[in-house]
């Protein structure tokens, strides 16, 4: 049901029934190893591509979540995922594995959120039974497409991020009312692109948080609630940069919110001393840590309710050397304990 | 390109705005530890010329081929065996602007597309990183010897 200008309500309270959360060696030695499903300890994942490893990724979340829920490929009506590479091919081929009907999206880093909206909105409207999504990204293929070669030896200057390597996803369920103890989506906010003429790459966080700001605000204003509703509200990967500046803008804006309920995945997934330089980004960074860390935590009753607000910049190579501003997205989707 | 429009307001407000988070890169830091790392790295160079020049029958004009050369393969290894990477973070230009600094760039691109197979991926991207500094390099070269002949036909030297 649509509220305000650009949110829903799902009065259905669809089910996040099952998650698979997989990662790579970084993401082992980071702050939050024991959240994942599977670890790998080399980036190639036995595969002879990183282009490879990355839908591999993707298929041991997707095998992860099935089994976890017992279900088949079969049991699933549709996919809805993405990734960061040209075309999204790691997801698509990974689909064609899957053989499960499938909607590729992209929203850069947003991915994640986009897909558990769209996924959400379908199951409350009972357009499926079992809908899987996620988001995925491999450090050495994303660093490739965007960035210079992994081994390359150009100094990264301390607000750059590091590419998560790790895939997220969850099946969400309709809600047949048995399933208290797990975890609902209740409503989500769809993000405007906004750019406020940031070009340097190597400062996402700072291009993303106006979008950032804009999404969460706009949340609280559709549903008429403020803040102090959830627990926590936590950003896709701004970064330490782009975490300060989001808390900088809200606070402008007069939003009544603290700091200890405002977090960033990127700034949780990996260690102080890891060289992360801001913090982790990539699509599967907000995918990763949602559908791991953060659910479990819920499970736990550490949080009850909360607010999950992926950001993206969706920018490419071309754009960059073309030196076009960096257009950015957030999508938010609340998430609450079924009691 | 190049027609750059005037920022609105709200840009010019933001850009600044978000220049009181941003963590600013330590640049005396920066500057001490390339300094260092690339006279480092300049001094094994030195050391390998003195090599070839009394054990091997080069000169001081001379011994500079096989320096480089060595150079390169040495950062060859250290790339293939993800070392340069780490140093690059470290150093910045000290280990960017000495001739192992090409080698890395030329190298890591190479490794970097060998999935794509040879002709393709490691042929076709080879320089993708050091082809800019060997067209300019040379285009320049071109240029001052051409002021200097100019100026030697002239009888200016």
């Amino acid at each position: 049901m649509l509220k305000g200008k650009q949110s829903w309500i799902f009065n259905n309270r669809p089910v996040i029934a099952a998650t698979g959360v997989t990662g790579g060696p970084f993401e082992a030695n980071g702050r939050l190893s024991s959240d994942f499903d599977v670890l790998f300890d080399d980036l190639w994942m036995a595969e002879d591509s990183y282009e490879k490893a990355h839908r591999h990724l993707l298929e041991v979340a997707a095998n992860t979540a099935f089994e976890k829920e017992g279900v088949t490929a079969d049991d699933v009506q549709f996919m809805i995922a993405g990734d960061l590479i040209n075309q999204i091919t790691p997801t698509s081929i990974a689909a064609r594995q899957l053989k499960v009907p499938y909607l590729g999206i992209f929203g850069a880093c947003s991915t994640s959120m986009e897909g558990l909206a769209l996924a959400s909105f379908f199951v409350n409207y009972g357009g499926g039974n079992y809908i899987l999504t996620g988001a995925t990204s491999h450090n050495a293929a994303v660093e490739k497409q965007f960035r210079y070669p992994t081994e390359y030896g150009g100094q990264k200057p301390p607000t750059a991020q590091w590419t998560v390597t790790g895939s997220g996803v969850a099946l969400v369920k309709a809600n047949e009312g048995k399933d208290s103890g797990k975890p609902v989506t209740t409503s989500a906010t769809i993000g405007k692109v906004i750019d406020l003429g940031l070009t340097d790459p190597f400062n996402m966080g700072g291009a993303m948080s106006p979008a950032a700001a804009d999404t969460i605000l706009a949340h609280f204003k559709d549903l008429e609630i403020d803040p102090s509703y959830y627990d926590l509200i936590v950003t896709g990967d701004l970064g330490k940069i782009g975490h300060e500046t989001t808390f900088g803008l809200l606070e402008k804006e007069g939003l009544p919110i603290k700091r200890e309920q405002f977090k960033d995945c990127g700034m949780l997934i990996y260690h102080e001393d890891q060289p992360a330089q801001s913090g982790g980004s990539g699509a599967g960074c907000s995918a990763t840590v949602l559908y791991g860390h953060l659910l479990n935590e819920m499970k736990k009753r550490v949080y009850k309710r909360i607010l999950v607000v992926a950001t993206g910049a969706l920018l490419s190579p071309l754009t960059v050397q073309q030196n076009e501003t960096i257009p950015c997205i957030a999508h938010a989707v609340s998430i609450e304990m079924n009691e | 390109m190049g027609n750059k429009k005037p920022e609105s307001k709200e840009v010019e407000q933001y850009k600044q705005f978000e220049k009181n988070f941003e963590t600013k890169r330590p640049v005396f830091k920066n500057c001490l530890k390339a300094f260092l790392v690339g006279g480092f790295i300049c001094m094994i160079g030195q050391a390998i010329t003195y090599f070839y020049i009394y054990f091997f029958s080069f000169t001081e004009q001379t011994a500079g081929n096989p320096t480089v050369a060595t150079m390169v393969f040495i950062s060859m290894l250290l790339t293939g065996f993800g070392v340069y990477d780490r140093l690059g973070q470290f150093a910045g230009a000290g280990s960017a602007v000495p001739v192992t600094g090409f080698g890395n760039a030329v190298i890591s691109a190479a490794i970097e597309h060998r999935t794509e197979g040879f002709v393709l991926g490691v042929g076709g991207n080879l320089f993708k990183l050091a082809g800019s500094v060997v067209l300019f390099g040379v285009f320049s070269a071109f240029v001052v010897a051409l002021i200097k002949t100019i100026l030697i036909k002239l009888g200016a030297i």
